[in-house]
């Protein structure tokens, strides 16, 4: 099977895919990661721009042909190629095998006790595309609840957007923030040392907001917190 | 032709309308409780149908009939209408039906209307096209009327004065009309409406509708309504105009059966709507004895061209989706700048503007952060995130392609097409700064990274990206 990691974790999360390259070796996949990959192309398509995000569809669906499966720690990318590449560029072996991290354990591994360990207070944000366009449902939850000495609580009005949204934190960057404000009003109110969710693109931006606020929470991607073991525990990046 | 009224005159674009409506607390917190409310009471009304999504499907599918077969039906309408004793009128634009309906009004030389709630009429802009020749159209649906009164504007589809108060809405009262209300108690509010429409009723000799749906088989126009106030105007009046668009029909009554569930639960979370009210021509001794129906085409048929853009014309005016859209939900209605606010006005408005060299209508698309809540509640199923960053691919093609966006984003398309131009940016920075807008060591960012840098800090970038680690350990 081949690694997606997506650009924006490649570039600036690298902890998270390497720990779902540790993650999945651990259930007893052979992952590799293609060179040849670049961007989804969610960006431009979200934005408007049809025409750019077409060749970057077509790269997609050449250099993941071939896998038996592609997995990615992201559920707006996974929604990105599943939903819309047909659209741009027809549909192809690639597309059809691709899937999100937790999908991807629960569904075609079978697992749901992936044997982490994580003893820390977890909320957990289920992010617009992982819920509405991939329909992921509480799988993210069933795997965080096999976490051993993980406390997990539940986020007041979880399935309010957190207002990233792409570019729309920029063209919208009011809106947006207001958006962060009650969506970090309701992580605090759970009192959780670390948010989660399953894409690192909303965990930027409210992780960023958490940050300026100096709340002390840690935002982590799922990943991470599946491939924590009590050998090889998660320890924050400074 | 004169310009489309469907947007206000002078609106700003969405994100300088938002910053104005978001430094309004009152409104924000107005707005909050009657969402997070309506929310909750329809996600009840919907739970209680175990065939919703069945409902749902055959809601579009019919509709989708409708709109591949709209001449057809159209034609079967007109036959219909005028065999039981009406009028039909076509209006190609807005000046074309506000002209017909003052030519109907002045035939019959009255210098009041009343109204029945319609959204159509505030698209074409009717009632300042009344006032100026002279003629006071008088709304009659309570929260119209409070919009009217307050010479304010609408903000919701359904609930036009959803932005104000009890406390606000007494205070219009007794500035505009002359049964002052005691108190902010919501039945003194009504009872003081209900006096001064009471007298409005009695004298009118004309009124105006909007229709919900109209039954192509049998020439039958439906309003559903909560207050009765548009039934006294259905049926008092001596003459009675209807004003609908061309896509609100349906072919047979049977299917106006999937409607009548779909809609007052997606609405107003009832399982029926108090009143229904329908007409069919006119009947000697009964209601009006003159009935004009003004078909309105206003930027439709346009966007019935469009394949991915029609499906915006299957909406049944519910506004479910604005009271689950988290951006309608914290700018209000009026930041639209339109008739048609939240996710249906973001993409019907620039549709019926048909212009996307319009600032303020190519601003509508990006209205949203596309978190798809609308598109779920929809009880025609329009995609409407779909139609969102169709729309979106429109306003690129307006824009020119030197200005600063477009640049960027040709420069990043560029760069992802190419793996080693890709890996290059990443070793020198140029793709976390992309991503970032800076270089994530600094706190506040050059602009349109501020934008970002404004409320949250951006992430420490890595000394290793994901892939040069891969390369070292794997490659
Ligand atoms: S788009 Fe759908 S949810 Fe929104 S008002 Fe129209 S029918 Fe209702």
């Amino acid at each position: 099977m081949a690694l997606f990691a997506t650009c924006l974790t490649d570039t600036l999360y690298p902890d998270t895919a390497k720990a779902v390259v540790r993650l999945l070796e651990r259930l007893g996949c052979e992952v590799d990661f293609p060179l040849g990959q670049t961007c989804c192309g969610q960006m431009h398509y979200n934005t408007g721009y049809h025409d750019e995000a077409a060749p970057l569809a077509r790269r997609y669906a050449e250099v993941f042909d071939g896998y038996d499966y592609v997995v990615a720690p992201s559920g707006s990318c996974v929604g990105m190629v599943r939903e819309f590449h047909p659209g741009l560029c027809g549909t192809s072996p690639a597309v059809e095998r691709t899937y999100e991290l937790s999908e991807f354990i629960v569904d075609i591994l079978g697992v749901t006790d992936v044997g982490a360990y994580f003893p820390h207070r977890v909320t957990y944000h289920p992010t617009c595309h992982s819920l509405r366009l991939l329909g992921v449902g509480d799988k993210p939850l069933r795997l965080l609840r096999e976490v051993k000495g993980l406390q997990l609580v539940e986020l007041p009005q979880a399935e309010q957007c957190c207002g990233f949204g792409g570019t729309f934190a920029l063209k919208n960057a009011e809106t947006s923030t207001a958006m962060l404000a009650d969506k970090m009003r309701c992580v605090q109110d759970t009192g959780a040392q670390v948010l989660t969710a399953g894409d690192n693109s909303c965990l930027m931006h409210i992780g960023g907001g958490l940050s300026r606020l100096r709340t002390g929470v840690r935002s982590v991607h799922l990943a991470e917190i599946l491939a924590s073991t009590e050998e090889q525990p998660w320890v924050a990046t400074p | 032709m004169g310009r489309n009224p469907v947007t206000w005159l002078g609106s700003p674009t969405f994100p300088r309308a938002a910053h104005t409506a978001l430094g309004d607390t009152q409104l924000r917190t107005n707005l909050r409780k009657a969402t997070t409310t309506i929310r909750a009471k329809r996600a009840e009304a919907v739970a209680e149908l175990p065939d919703w999504e069945r409902l749902r499907k055959a809601g579009q599918t019919i509709k989708d009939d409708v709109l591949a077969h709209l001449d057809t039906y159209l034609v079967r309408l007109e036959e219909a209408v005028t065999a039981r004793g009406g009028v039909v009128h076509w209006a190609r634009d807005a000046e074309e039906a506000n002209r017909i309906v003052l030519d109907l009004v002045r035939a019959k030389g009255v210098d009041e209307v009343v109204k029945v709630k319609s959204m159509v009429t505030a698209e074409i802009g009717l009632n300042p096209y009344l006032e100026a020749a002279g003629v006071r159209p008088v709304e009659t649906d309570l929260a119209e009327l409070i919009v009217q009164l307050g010479n304010d504007r609408p903000s919701h589809i359904l609930v036009p004065a959803i932005h104000r108060n009890r406390a606000e809405i007494r205070e219009i009262f007794a500035r505009g009309m002359s049964e002052v209300p005691s108190s902010d108690d919501p039945r003194e509010l009504a009872e003081a409406a209900r006096k001064h429409l009471r007298r409005k009723f009695l004298s009118a000799k004309v009124a105006i509708s909007g229709a919900n749906f109209a039954v192509a088989e049998t020439g039958s126009i439906v309003v559903v309504e909560s207050e009765g106030n548009g039934r006294m105007c259905l049926t008092l009046p001596e003459t009675l105009i209807t004003v609908m668009g061309i896509e609100k029909l349906v072919p047979t009554w049977r299917d106006l059966e999937v409607f009548l569930q779909l809609l007052p639960r997606s609405s107003t979370a009832e399982r029926m709507n108090p009143y229904t009210s329908v007409w069919s021509g006119v009947t000697p001794g009964d209601g009006p004895d003159e009935f004009h129906l003004v078909l309105l085409d206003n930027g439709r048929t346009a966007a019935l061209a469009d394949e991915v853009g029609r499906q915006a014309l299957r909406c049944i005016r519910c506004s479910a989706c604005l009271n689950v859209c988290p951006v309608y939900e914290r700018t209000g209605g009026q930041a639209y700048g339109s008739v048609y606010p939240g996710p249906i006005g973001a993409i019907l408005t620039p549709q019926l503007v048909g212009d996307m060299g319009d600032e303020q209508a190519a601003s509508l698309p990006y209205a949203s952060s596309l978190c798809g809540a609308c598109y779920e509640v929809c009880p025609v199923r329009i995609d409407i995130p779909e139609v969102l960053t169709h729309l979106r691919a429109q306003a690129v093609r307006a824009r020119s392609k030197r200005n600063p966006e477009a640049l960027a984003m040709a420069g990043a398309a560029w760069m992802f097409r190419d793996p080693q131009r890709y890996e290059t940016a990443q070793r020198i920075g140029a793709l976390a700064r992309f991503f970032t807008g800076g270089d994530g060591r600094i706190k506040r960012l050059p602009w349109p990274g501020s934008k970002w840098t404004d409320s949250r800090d951006v992430p420490e970038v890595p000394r290793e990206s994901f892939r040069a680690w891969w390369r070292r350990h794997r490659g």
